[in-house]
């Protein structure tokens, strides 16, 4: 059965071929356990785009195949990496403040520990007190735990809502971004217990993890993030291609119909959305440990709307579409808004990339909406079918 | 007919859109194992009887009671409506277009529907016979793998049919079943009609005269929302009113 499933799926070995070479040839090349050719950042980079394309996978499920184009995907994003962040620090926090404390003359006591916490890390918003939220911070497993609960109970709460009241298509779009708007801009105050606009620094640094360099923890990473990413395509893939993505697929297309066949729709784009925001939940919680820094910022809604771009520049509906298009734009992009493509001269006018690649990005959106609805991926589609001619 | 022969009654329903009155105080009953042909002229609400019937509109007053505990199709949700066993064709064939004949046989098969029990859903062998017998029944077996979409008219009028079947329903409702088919189709359509309303009610709306008569059934003329007449094909044909309502404007 496997192997049928293998053997009808062939996209699966060919991507997971593809990722396993990357990354092996990226580790072989990296500076924390190979020659050193590929900087560390840049295996950061590498490893945060293969979240960015994790992120981008789930967004397909929800959009590609069932036909719900969200706008606030990376309100789930953003929450992972908080969830997770707030582990990061306060276990962090706690090392520093233990080990500066053991050098006074009397033994700390807990509760002096915990003031000590509490200041080093709400110090920034005025405040000394551990909110309520962060009970759980000491324990790394809870803290996982919550990675995919508060994510998957917000999806479930938000959708629940809005597909009962049969909210659809454009009027669906703007409540998700009114979704993540709201979430951010709550973030943004100071006494949301998430230190407002300054969010959650410093994940890079792993507690308990010292004297291991940065150049070995960012290969680290790239592997979870790869490894994630495989699991998730084979899981979707799995997901879609049966029965059930038969329903999903019809709901995209016909929801109505499908109710008149006895499905009860609702129930179905609960699940894949759910579903969906906890695989990006997933992402964001192995991004920003990379990336060293989550605020609220991340979930404006801005953020959201790149991901849908990347997945329809990718080919919606067709899980390597998404991962094609979050992987070329996103890497595309870091390249021309980090200032390393030159500078084009036209003689009256000087165009500076890191202005004009939104401008670019944005025609590019529009010609791939306009002469290749199927995107990248489609591209890859009619390769495949002019080899199999 | 006694409450235990009947499947379905509609008790005085009305619908009104935007004040005009669709639905005029409609009363309507169907046996388990009747076949019934619904005619009309164009408008007489004959397609919305059946979207109230199948909960896509809902009834401004009246009651629709269903099955033997005479439960309230009112109260109902569409998916609630169609799992407690009433299926329908719709006038326009509408099938998943860019799913396989295949795939959509396979959706409408009469399984339990909820996202769990699909997703461990496996098709088995008694699975796989009875959709090539479906299948041949409605003339595609050598189009399983293609995509509904590339279907020709009268080709998704049968895959919408063999879906019909596939969902094994206590009531079928077929919306002019018989548009965009050859005579030998129409036929065709007529004997799987009949066999089907052996074991189950099936109400069919129809504006073809010699496809009505070959149902050989009991007919009900609707016209302005409500019932002018009922009896045998001849019966009914023979009817003052409902000549006037055909031949009359
Ligand atoms: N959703 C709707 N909104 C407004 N008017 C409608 C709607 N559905 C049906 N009607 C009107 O109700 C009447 C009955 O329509 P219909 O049931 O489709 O007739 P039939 O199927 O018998 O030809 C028509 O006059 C039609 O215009
Ligand atoms: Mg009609």
């Amino acid at each position: 059965m496997e192997r049928t499933f293998l053997v009808r799926n062939p996209s699966i070995l060919i991507f997971i071929g593809v990722l396993a070479v990357v990354t092996l040839g990226a580790t072989l090349l990296s500076e924390g356990l190979g020659v050193g050719l590929l900087s560390t950042s840049f295996i950061k980079t590498l490893g945060k785009t293969l979240c960015l394309c994790l992120a981008a996978l789930a967004l397909d499920l929800v959009w590609g195949y069932c036909g719900i184009l969200s706008l606030g995907h990376f309100a789930f994003f953003g929450l992972g990496g908080y969830m997770i962040g707030m582990w990061l620090m306060y276990a962090r926090t706690e090392e520093i403040v233990s080990a500066s404390l053991a050098n006074a003359p009397l033994p700390a006591t807990p509760l002096e520990i915990r003031e000590a916490i509490g200041t080093q890390i709400f110090g920034v918003v005025g405040g000394s007190d551990i909110p309520m939220m962060w009970s759980f911070a000491d324990s790394l497993v809870l803290q996982l735990l919550l990675v995919l609960l508060i994510p998957g109970l917000l999806a479930f709460v938000f959708g629940w809502l809005a597909f009962r009241s049969r909210v659809t298509g454009v009027y669906l779009s703007i409540l998700t971004q009114a979704m993540t708007l709201a979430l951010s801009l709550y973030l943004f105050q100071n006494d949301s217990g998430l230190r407002g606009n300054n969010g959650l620094s410093g994940l890079q640094n792993l507690p308990g993890a010292d004297d291991i360099p940065q150049a070995l923890i960012s290969v680290w990473f790239l592997w979870a993030s790869a490894v994630s990413l495989a699991m998730v395509y084979i899981i979707s893939t799995w997901l879609m291609s049966g029965k059930f993505g038969s329903a999903i697929r019809a709901i995209r297309d016909d929801e109505n119909r499908l109710r008149y066949l006895g499905y009860s729709v609702e129930g179905y784009k609960l699940v894949v959305f759910v579903f969906s925001a906890v695989i990006t939940a997933i992402a964001g919680a192995l991004y920003y440990p990379q990336a060293g820094i989550v605020n609220p910022a991340e979930m404006a809604p801005i953020a959201s709307i790149y991901l849908v771009v990347w997945v329809a520049i990718g080919g919606r509906g067709r899980l390597y579409g998404a991962v094609i298009g979050a992987a070329f734009v996103s890497l595309v992009s870091s390249w021309f808004t980090g200032g390393q493509v030159p500078d084009l001269n036209l003689g009256f006018y000087t165009v500076k990339w890191v202005d004009w690649w939104l401008v670019l990005l944005g025609f590019g959106f529009v010609l791939v909406t306009l002469y290749a609805p199927k995107g990248l991926g489609g591209l890859v589609d009619m390769l495949v079918r002019r080899k199999e001619a | 007919m006694t409450r235990a022969e009947t499947l379905l009654e509609l008790d005085r329903i009305s619908v009104a859109f935007d004040g005009f009155k669709a639905i005029n105080e409609l009363s309507f009953a169907i046996g388990s194992a009747e076949l019934r042909a619904i005619i009309g002229p164009n408008g007489a609400g004959k397609t919305t009887m059946m979207d109230i019937i199948t909960g896509k509109t809902r009834a401004d007053s009246g009651q629709i009671k269903y099955g033997a505990h005479a439960v309230d199709l009112g109260q109902m949700s569409e998916s609630a409506i169609a799992q407690a066993g009433i299926g329908r064709k719709f006038q326009r064939p509408t099938v998943f277009e860019n799913q396989t004949v295949f795939e959509n046989l396979v959706l409408a098969l009469a399984h339990d529907r909820s996202p769990f029990s699909v997703l461990k859903y496996r098709m088995g062998r008694a699975d796989r016979v009875r959709i090539d017998v479906l299948a041949e029944e409605v003339g595609l077996s050598d189009h399983l793998t293609r995509i509904a979409g590339e279907l020709s008219h009268g080709q998704k009028q049968w895959l919408e049919i063999g879906m019909l079947l596939a969902q094994e329903p206590r009531l079928l409702l077929v919306d002019e079943p018989a548009a965009g088919m050859t005579p030998e189709e129409r036929e065709h359509t007529t004997d799987i009609l009949v066999r089907a309303a052996e074991t189950r009610a099936v109400m069919v709306v129809e504006h073809d005269m010699e496809f009505v008569r070959r149902l050989n059934c009991r007919v009900t003329v609707l016209h302005e929302g409500s019932v002018l007449a009922e009896g045998s094909i001849d019966h009914v044909m023979q009817d003052r009113q409902v000549i006037e309502v055909y031949l009359g404007r």
